[in-house]
C-alpha cells in the first residue's frame, strides 16, 4: 500500500477532506480574531479600526505568517477540488435515482448539503478575494491612503476598506448569507472530520459534538456581525 | 388484536431484467388485513395477478424473520418501511392507512444492479468480504476456546457490530451510495476480538480497496445508513473503520 | 442389507480408531480432485471451508443470493457442547446420553457419540474464527441450560446463535472463494444428481437468474442441503427450504430415512389468517418462566384479564406436576393441540394457548424489590420492576412477538401454538455420512441424523458443524484416497446429458401445463393434508386417506398447475413449482412411513400406541429400527431396516409425571 492508493481510496480522500478542513477551521479561528479588532470601536469610539489595522499589519508584515499563507491556499485549494470531485464521483454512484427521496428521514439535510454550500462559499470566497485580498496584495484600489498607526508603522488602512465595502447593501446581504453556509458547513465539517480521522470514543465524539455546534455558532455569528456592525454604523468613524 | 381490512394502491417498479428498461406498475390492493406482514400482501397480489394471467412481481425474501438479509425493498422513501429497526418482512400491514399509496422500489446504487423487479445483485458485498472480512484460522488450528479471555465490553460490542445482515439497507439509503456501514460492521466485529488483530491493517485496506472497486461511494458521514438499518448498527463503526485504515495506511511497512 | 460400517470396537473408541486408520489422500492428489456441495448452511459452508483448507478443488452452490443466507442464519437459541466449562457435571457421555434418550432410543449410537466428542471442537473453532459467544465479565464463555437436560451447556450469542455460527463459516467460506479453492455459485439451484458407473459424479443446476441448466462435475457430491419441514406448507423454516436436493438424490438411489420424523416446535406464533406464509418461532426460553394456560371452560370468548385464576387450566402443571412447563418440545406441543382440539383453545382462530408472563413478572418484581430494599413495595411498583427484569431477559422476543401481533405481551398474555420446525427424518447415511450411492453423501439437516425420533434443542447447530468441519474432512478421504487415478468427467459425457434432458424436459412439462391454479395453492393443500393427518398426531385411517389425497394432488398438480413467465428468465414460480412438486411426493412417502410405524416414538405419535393417560408409547421390540425408503418408481417404494443396538445407552421408557 502506497502513499498514493491510500490517499486516493475512499476513506483516503475523507481524510484529505478532514485534515485540510480542521486546518481551515482552525484558519477561521486566526481569521476571525483578527478581524474582530473592529470591535475594539464598540468599547472605545476613538480608535477608528486602529487596532485592526495594527493586527492586519502584523499578519501582512510576518514571514511566518506569509508562509502560512502559501499553505492556506494550498490547503483551500485541495479542500475544494477533492470536495469537488468527491461530490461528483459519489453522485455518479447511483446512476439511476429513486422516485420517492429518503429526504430528511435519515439525516439532516445540510449533511447531505455539504458540496452545495461548499460551492456557495467557494463563490463567496471569491467575491470575498476581489473585496479585500486582491486590493491589500495587489492592486490597491481603495488602499491609495497609508495611514499611520499607534505603533508608528504607516499600513494600509484596511478598516476604511471594509467601511466601505460594508456600506452596500447587497454585500451585507451576500456576507451574512455566506456565514450562514458557513455555519452549516462547519455543523456538520467539524464533527464530520473527527469521525474521518477515527474518533470512535462515545465520549469524546460527545465532546466533539458539543464542541463543534458551539464553534458553527459562534464563528460564523462573529463574522456575520462585521458587515452588519458597519452598515449599521455601530462600528466606523 | 384489532385488526381490520384495508385498500391500498401500490406503485411498484417492474423490469424484466439486468438488460431492459423498467418502468412503474399501478396495482390496486382490496382487502388488505392489517395483520398480514408487508410480503404476504406481496403474495396476495402476485396470486391474483397469476390467476389473472399477469407476470406476479419479483422480489428476494426467505427467512421473513428479519434475521436473514435477503428482504429489501425500498418502500415510500425508505429502505425496509416506516418501522425503524425492522426488516421488510418484519413490517406489518398495521403500518399503512386506508386508502394509502405505497411507492416500492428496489435498492438503487450501480453496485447493486437490478436483476429483476426489486430484486437486486448484492454479490459485491461477498467479495468485499472475500477481500479481508474474516479471521485466517483453518479448522483444527484453534486453542480452547477459553484460553483467550475477552473483556466483557469489547465481547458486547463486538457482537454488536456482528448483528449485521448484510442486507445493503445502508447502501441504499446512502446518499453516496457507499457501504461504509456494512464494512464497518464487518471490521469493528473482527478488530475488537483479540482472534481478529493480528489481520487488523490488511484487513482495512483490503476492504475498502475492494469496496472501492465495487463502484460504492465514499463516506460523507451523513448518518442515513444508521437510520435506516434495521439492526440498528452504528454510525460510530464507521469512525472505528476510518481509525483502523489510519492506522494500517500510515504503519503498513509497504 | 443396510451396512452402517460402524467400525468395531468400545464405543468410546470407535471414532479415534477410524480416525487413526482411516486412508489419506496426499496434498498433490488432493488438487485433482473436485467436490460438489450443495448448500452453504452451517453444514455446507463448514464442509466447503474445511475442504478448500485441505486443497480440494470444491464447488459450492446455494440459492439465495449469498451464502450467508442459508436457513441456519435464523436458529436462535443456542450450540450445545460438552465442555463442561460450568463444572456441573457434564461429558461427552452426558451428552451422548441426553442425545440418545431425547431421541426416544432412535437414533445409532455410533454416531451419536463422535457427535459428542467433537462438540468441544466446535466451540473451539468457532471461537477461533471470531464468533462473539455471549460471555461473563471474566472474559470467558457463558452457558445457558435448554430444554431436556440438567447441565448448562448452551453457547449462545444473544437470540442470534445460528447468525453468528453461519457467519463464521461463511466467512471462512469466502477466504475459501478468494485463495480460488472455492467457487461459489449464488443463486443456483441444484436439480438433479449425476451418476456414472454407480457413483455420483456431478450435479445439473439452474442458473436462477438467466434460467440456464448447467453441468458440473465433481468426484463426490456432498448434499447440505437443509430440512424439509416446508412440506407442511407452514413451518419456521424459511421460504425457500426445500426437500428438490435431497429428493433428486432419493430418486438416483438414495434411501431416504425416517420421513415421519417431524419436530413440530411448542411455542410459536399462532396462525393469524389464510394469507398467513411462515410462522415465526418463540424461543424455547420463554417456557423457563412463562406459565402455559387455557380457560376451563370450552370456547371462552372473554379477554385473558377478564378470566379469574380458578377458571384457568394450568394443563402442562396439571397434567406433568414433575416438569410442569419444561416438558420436552414433542409432549408440550401435543397436549397443547389436545386442549384446542376439544374446544378450549383462545385468540380469533380458537388455534392457541397462552403463555402468560404475569406470575413471572410478579416474582421477579418481588425479588427485585427486595434486591432494592423495598419491602413495602405496592404493586404497581412490584409490577414495573417486575416488568424491567422479564425486559432485560427476553426483551428482544418480546418485542418481535409485538411487531407481528401487534399486541404487547408485557400487558397480556402472549398466544402460541406448535409449528413444525425440523425434520429429523432425512437421507440415510452410513458412518461416514455417505448415502447408498457411493460418492454422494448428506451432511446437516438433510441427513437422517443423529437426533432419532426428537431432537434437543440446541442440537442442530451442534451437529451441522460436526458434520461439516470435524467428520467429512476425514470420510470423505476414505472414499477419494481410491479416486485418486480417476480423471475429471467431461460433461459432455452421455450420463450428464442424459441428466440434462431429464430435467429440462421436466421444466418444459411443468410450464406446458398452463393450467388455472397457483403453485402457492397447491402448496397450502399439500400442507393442510400434511397439518391434518400426518402432524402432531397420526392414525392409520388418516394416514390411508392422506396418501390417497396425496396422491389425487399429485395427478391435479400436474395438470392444472399455472407457471407464468418463461424457462430462460428469472422465474421464482418455476423454482417454487420445481420444489412442490417434489414436496407432494415425498409427502406421500412420510405418510407411508408413518403408516409403517405403528408405535409411538419422540415427535411419531400414533394415535393407536399410548398409554391409558394418553402418552406416547414406544415399542421396541417391534421398532428399534431405522427405516430407509428405496425409490422403486411412481408412489413405489420398498422399506430396508437398519437394526439399532443400544449397547451402551440402554433403552427406557421416557416418563415426564
Ligand atoms: C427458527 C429456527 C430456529 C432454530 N434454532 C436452533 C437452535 O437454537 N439451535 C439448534 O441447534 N438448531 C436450531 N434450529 C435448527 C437448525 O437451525 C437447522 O437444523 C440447521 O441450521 C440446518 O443447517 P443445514 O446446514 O443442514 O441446512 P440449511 O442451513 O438449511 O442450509 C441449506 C442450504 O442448502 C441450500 N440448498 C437447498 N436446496 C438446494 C438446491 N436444490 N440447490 C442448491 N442449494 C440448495 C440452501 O441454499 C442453503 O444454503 C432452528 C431452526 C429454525 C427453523
Ligand atoms: S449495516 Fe445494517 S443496513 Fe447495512 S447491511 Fe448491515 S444490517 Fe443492513
Ligand atoms: S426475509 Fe430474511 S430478513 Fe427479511
Amino acid at each position: 500500500m502506497n502513499w498514493s492508493s491510500i490517499l486516493s481510496s475512499s476513506i483516503g480522500k475523507k481524510i484529505v477532506m478532514a485534515v485540510t478542513g480542521l486546518f481551515l477551521i482552525s484558519f477561521l479561528l486566526v481569521h476571525m480574531g483578527v478581524n474582530a479588532c473592529i470591535f475594539k470601536d464598540l468599547f472605545d469610539p476613538t480608535d477608528n479600526g486602529d487596532m485592526f489595522n495594527r493586527a492586519a499589519d502584523y499578519m501582512g508584515k510576518t514571514a511566518l505568517i506569509r508562509i502560512m499563507e502559501v499553505v492556506l491556499f494550498a490547503g483551500f485549494f485541495v479542500h475544494i477540488i477533492q470536495g469537488l470531485i468527491l461530490e461528483w464521483e459519489n453522485r455518479n454512484k447511483r446512476k439511476k435515482g429513486y422516485a420517492v427521496n429518503l429526504g430528511n428521514k435519515g439525516s439532516k439535510w445540510y449533511s447531505r448539503s455539504m458540496g452545495l454550500l461548499g460551492t456557495i462559499l467557494l463563490l463567496f470566497l471569491i467575491l470575498h478575494w476581489w473585496h479585500f485580498w486582491i486590493p491589500s496584495r495587489f492592486t490597491h484600489a481603495g488602499l491609495e491612503n497609508p495611514i499611520l498607526l499607534s505603533n508608528n508603522r504607516v499600513s494600509h488602512d484596511m478598516f476604511k476598506l471594509m467601511t466601505v465595502t460594508f456600506s452596500e447593501w447587497w454585500v451585507v446581504v451576500v456576507y451574512v448569507l455566506a456565514c450562514i453556509s458557513l455555519a452549516y458547513h462547519l455543523l456538520h465539517g467539524f464533527q464530520s472530520a473527527f469521525r474521518t480521522l477515527g474518533l470512535s470514543n462515545t465520549r469524546y465524539i460527545k465532546l466533539i459534538n458539543a464542541l463543534g455546534v458551539a464553534y458553527s455558532v459562534i464563528v460564523p455569528l462573529v463574522f456575520a456581525l462585521m458587515p452588519i456592525s458597519m452598515k449599521m454604523g455601530w462600528v466606523g468613524f | 388484536m384489532e385488526h381490520k381490512n384495508i385498500n391500498l394502491t401500490l406503485k411498484v417498479w417492474k423490469q424484466k431484467n439486468g438488460q431492459s428498461q423498467g418502468r412503474f406498475e399501478t396495482y390496486l390492493v382490496n382487502d388488505i388485513s392489517t395483520e398480514m406482514s408487508f410480503l404476504e400482501m406481496f403474495d396476495v397480489l402476485n396470486e391474483r395477478l397469476i390467476k389473472e394471467g399477469k407476470e406476479p412481481i419479483a422480489f428476494d425474501h426467505d427467512c421473513r424473520e428479519g434475521i436473514c438479509g435477503m428482504c429489501s425493498m425500498y418502500i415510500n422513501g425508505r429502505p425496509h418501511g416506516p418501522w425503524e429497526g425492522t426488516t421488510t418482512c418484519q413490517l406489518h400491514m398495521r403500518a399503512f392507512k386506508d386508502g394509502e399509496t405505497i411507492v416500492v422500489e428496489p435498492w438503487r446504487a450501480n453496485a447493486f444492479p437490478v436483476l429483476k423487479d426489486l430484486m437486486v445483485d448484492r454479490s459485491s458485498f461477498d467479495r468485499i468480504i472475500q477481500a479481508g472480512g474474516f479471521i485466517s484460522v483453518n479448522t483444527g488450528n484453534a486453542v480452547d476456546a477459553n484460553a483467550m479471555p475477552v473483556e466483557k465490553d469489547k465481547a458486547d460490542a463486538s457482537f454488536a457490530a456482528a448483528a449485521c445482515i448484510g442486507c445493503g439497507a445502508c447502501v441504499a439509503a446512502c446518499k453516496n451510495s457507499s457501504a461504509m456501514l456494512f464494512l464497518s460492521a464487518k471490521v469493528t466485529h473482527l478488530a475488537l476480538l483479540p482472534q481478529g488483530s493480528p489481520e487488523r491493517k490488511t484487513r482495512a485496506l483490503n476492504m475498502i480497496a475492494q469496496m472501492d472497486k465495487e463502484g460504492f461511494g465514499a463516506c460523507t458521514n451523513t448518518g442515513a445508513c444508521e437510520a435506516v438499518c434495521p439492526k440498528e448498527i452504528s454510525i460510530t463503526n464507521i469512525a472505528r473503520l476510518n481509525q483502523e485504515y489510519l492506522y494500517a495506511g500510515l504503519t503498513a511497512d509497504k | 442389507m443396510l451396512n452402517s460400517k460402524t467400525p468395531a470396537g468400545p464405543l468410546d473408541q470407535k471414532w479415534t480408531d477410524y480416525k487413526g486408520h482411516v486412508k489419506l489422500v496426499n496434498p498433490a492428489n488432493k488438487r485433482k480432485l473436485e467436490v460438489v456441495i450443495i448448500g452453504t448452511g452451517l453444514a455446507g459452508a463448514s464442509a466447503a471451508a474445511s475442504l478448500g483448507e485441505l486443497g480440494y478443488k470444491v464447488k459450492a452452490f446455494c440459492f439465495q443470493d449469498s451464502p450467508r443466507r442459508a436457513h441456519s442464519i435464523a436458529a436462535q437459541g443456542g450450540i450445545n457442547a460438552a465442555k463442561n466449562y460450568q463444572n456441573d457435571g457434564d461429558s461427552v457421555f452426558r451428552l451422548f446420553y441426553d442425545t440418545i434418550k431425547g431421541g426416544d432410543y432412535r437414533a445409532r449410537e455410533s454416531n451419536v457419540h463422535r457427535l459428542a466428542e467433537v462438540s468441544s471442537n466446535i466451540i473451539d473453532q468457532c471461537v477461533a474464527q471470531g464468533v462473539p459467544f455471549a460471555r461473563e465479565y471474566g472474559g470467558l464463555l457463558s452457558n445457558r441450560s435448554f430444554g431436556g437436560t440438567q447441565v448448562q451447556r448452551t453457547f449462545y450469542a444473544a437470540g442470534q446463535t445460528g447468525q453468528q455460527l453461519l457467519i463464521g463459516a461463511y466467512q471462512a467460506l469466502e477466504r475459501q472463494v478468494a485463495l480460488g479453492n472455492v467457487e461459489m455459485y449464488n443463486r443456483h439451484e441444484m436439480l438433479d444428481v449425476v451418476v456414472i458407473d454407480g457413483k455420483a459424479r456431478g450435479i445439473i443446476a439452474r442458473d436462477l437468474v438467466s434460467g440456464k441448466l448447467e453441468r458440473h462435475f465433481g468426484h463426490a457430491v456432498l448434499l447440505c442441503s437443509g430440512g424439509y419441514g416446508n412440506v407442511f406448507y407452514l413451518s419456521t423454516n424459511a421460504m425457500g427450504s426445500n426437500v428438490t436436493a435431497a429428493w433428486k438424490a432419493h430418486k438416483k438411489g438414495a434411501y431416504f430415512g425416517n420421513p415421519c420424523f417431524t419436530q413440530i416446535h411448542p411455542t410459536c406464533i399462532p396462525v393469524s389468517g389464510d394469507h398467513q406464509s411462515k410462522l415465526t418461532l418463540m424461543s424455547e426460553s420463554l417456557r423457563n418462566d412463562g406459565r402455559i394456560w387455557v380457560p376451563k371452560k370450552q370456547g371462552d370468548n372473554r379477554k385473558p384479564g377478564e378470566i379469574p385464576e380458578e377458571e384457568r387450566d394450568y394443563y402442562l402443571e396439571r397434567r406433568y406436576p414433575a416438569f410442569g412447563n419444561l416438558v420436552p418440545r414433542d409432549v408440550a406441543s401435543r397436549a397443547a393441540k389436545e386442549r384446542c382440539d376439544a374446544g378450549y383453545g383462545v385468540g380469533s382462530s380458537k388455534q392457541a394457548v397462552y403463555l402468560d408472563y404475569a406470575d413471572a413478572i410478579k416474582r421477579y418484581g418481588h425479588i427485585e424489590a427486595g434486591k432494592q430494599g423495598m419491602h413495602e413495595a405496592d404493586e404497581a411498583t412490584v409490577i414495573r420492576l417486575g416488568k424491567e427484569v422479564v425486559k432485560e431477559k427476553y426483551g428482544n422476543l418480546f418485542d418481535m412477538y409485538e411487531k407481528i401481533t401487534g399486541e404487547n405481551p408485557y400487558e397480556v398474555p402472549m398466544r402460541i401454538y406448535p409449528a413444525v420446525h425440523y425434520t429429523m427424518g432425512g437421507i440415510w447415511v452410513d458412518y461416514e455420512l455417505m448415502t447408498t450411492v457411493p460418492g454422494l453423501y448428506a451432511l446437516g439437516e438433510a441427513n437422517f441424523s443423529d437426533h432419532g425420533a426428537n431432537r434437543l434443542g440446541a442440537s442442530a447447530l451442534m451437529q451441522g458443524l460436526a458434520d461439516g468441519y470435524f467428520i467429512i474432512p476425514y470420510t470423505l478421504g476414505s472414499y477419494l484416497s481410491d479416486d485418486i487415478r480417476t480423471a475429471s468427467i467431461p460433461t459432455t459425457d452421455p450420463a450428464f446429458e442424459a441428466a440434462e434432458k431429464a430435467v429440462q424436459e421436466r421444466i418444459q412439462t411443468l410450464m406446458n401445463i398452463k393450467g388455472t391454479q397457483t403453485v402457492e395453492s397447491f402448496h397450502k393443500r399439500l400442507g393442510r393434508i400434511m397439518w391434518d393427518k400426518c402432524g402432531m398426531a397420526r392414525n392409520a385411517e388418516g394416514l390411508k386417506q392422506a396418501i390417497a389425497e396425496i396422491q389425487q394432488l399429485k395427478k391435479e398438480f400436474w395438470s392444472d398447475v399455472r407457471i407464468p413467465g418463461a424457462i430462460d428468465e428469472m422465474n421464482p414460480e418455476l423454482d417454487k413449482a420445481n420444489r412442490v412438486a417434489d414436496f407432494i411426493e415425498l409427502g406421500e412417502l412420510m405418510c407411508i412411513d408413518a403408516l409403517d410405524r405403528k408405535e409411538s416414538c419422540g415427535g411419531h405419535f400414533r394415535e393407536e400406541s399410548q398409554t391409558e393417560e394418553g402418552e406416547a408409547k414406544r415399542d421396541d421390540v417391534n421398532f428399534a429400527y431405522v427405516s430407509a425408503w428405496e425409490y422403486k418408481g411412481e408412489h413405489q417404494w420398498q422399506l430396508h431396516k437398519e437394526e439399532l443396538e443400544f449397547e451402551v445407552a440402554k433403552p427406557t421408557q421416557r416418563s415426564y409425571k
